[in-house]
């Protein structure tokens, strides 16, 4: 709309330099990434499922023994820790970073799981 | 005349000694000065005077030791940069310490007849349950009761919450034990590994030059994961503040 205006006031400075700076930071966002090793990114991997499922361990054992109700709260959280450290995996490997329990972009990602966003887009 | 490649891990009593109980067990009491503690401070002291002296002159073109300091603070200012953005810039502090510590604690345990102190779960779970604890205070500081809607994956149908809150909340307890282990485990095997395969170098004679050569390749190899780990601590560290500031 605006044709390109010649005298650049300094008195819209401060926003200009505003609103680059603010670009300049939305540019930087992305690149986040794992910038470690593909070893680093493999035991991050390897933990990362192991965490889940020990959690999910603990929780049950401890229901268990609180509520008498010997097997099947471990059988139930180990399956929920297997679950939920397959999650971490996806989502350590796949874009969402350590989102772990969190999204990182609503509208990319439009469901749960489905997320799968390939990295060049 | 073999010692066994758990040995470095022990934790001996410096000042204040063991407690026998009745039963003949023994424990440490929670004042004793420790191996562990030692290392430690030495650790801390080693941080101080890297910084310290470092930036004793603050010369305009830094010299040798200014300028690695420098680096590892333009690291960690980058790293929270390029992770949380302009507004972590106040969690610096608390960043760069962890950083700074455990680094200086994993490379003090690559020298020999020393104690790695991050070896121990101990001490890093209580790095990670700090972490950890002061990401989600600041997330529910921040977000109020908001921040517990964070365990209900949006855009998921109501039916399947009863099953993908449970996972959910187990993702995020699974933040710490994740943090702490992949430290600890890490600098664990790798000390292990460097004795067990240093015990064979004796034993084969003169095939012992290739446990020598694997032994020398290893350690340059424990040294990079000394940083690499420190590295992930912080960054993940980062990453799990970004989580709490900008939940959705």
């Amino acid at each position: 709309m605006s044709e390109p205006e010649k005298p650049t006031s300094t008195k819209d400075f401060g926003a200009r330099l505003q609103s680059a700076r603010a670009k300049r930071d939305a540019a930087k966002k992305p690149r986040e990434g794992l910038a470690g090793s593909g070893l680093g990114m493999a035991m991050r991997v390897a933990v990362e499922l192991v965490a889940a499922l020990m959690v999910g361990v603990a929780i049950g054992w401890g229901l268990d023994s609180w509520l008498g109700t010997k097997p099947w709260m471990l059988i139930l959280f180990f399956l929920l820790g297997s679950a939920a450290g397959i999650t971490n995996v996806f989502r350590a490997v796949g874009g969402f970073e350590y989102g772990a329990g969190y999204r990182k972009d609503e509208e990319q990602a439009p469901s749960e799981g489905q997320g799968d966003k390939p990295d060049g887009d | 005349m073999a010692t066994s490649p758990l040995e470095q891990f022990e934790i001996k009593p410096i000042i204040g000694d063991w407690v026998v109980t009745e039963d003949g067990s023994k424990y440490l009491p929670f004042h004793t000065f420790t191996n562990s503690s030692l290392f430690m401070l030495i650790a801390v002291a080693g941080v101080l005077v890297f910084l310290t002296f470092g930036m004793r002159r603050g010369a305009m073109v830094p010299g040798r030791w200014q300028s690695m300091s420098e680096l590892s603070y333009e690291f960690v200012a980058n790293l929270i940069k390029d992770t949380i953005g302009s507004e972590g810039r106040k969690y610096f502090p608390i960043i760069f310490t962890f950083f700074m510590f455990i680094l200086f604690g994993n490379l003090l345990g690559m020298l020999p007849y020393s104690f790695t102190i991050t070896s121990h779960i101990i001490v890093t779970l209580a790095m990670a349950l700090v972490v950890f604890i002061g990401v989600t205070i600041l997330a529910v500081a921040k977000h109020g009761l908001h921040f517990f809607s964070f365990f209900v994956p949006p855009g998921s149908p109501v039916a399947m919450w009863p099953l993908l809150i449970p996972i959910e909340i187990i993702s995020y307890l699974s933040r710490p034990i994740s943090l702490s282990v992949r430290l600890f485990a890490n600098m664990l095997a790798g000390h292990t590994l460097l004795k067990v395969i240093a015990g064979f170098i004796a034993p084969l004679g003169v095939f012992g030059v290739l446990p020598f050569a694997l032994i020398t390749a290893l350690t340059g190899l424990e040294i990079l994961i000394a940083f690499l780990q420190a590295y992930v601590f912080a960054i993940l560290t980062c990453l799990y503040i970004n989580d709490a500031l900008h939940l959705h």
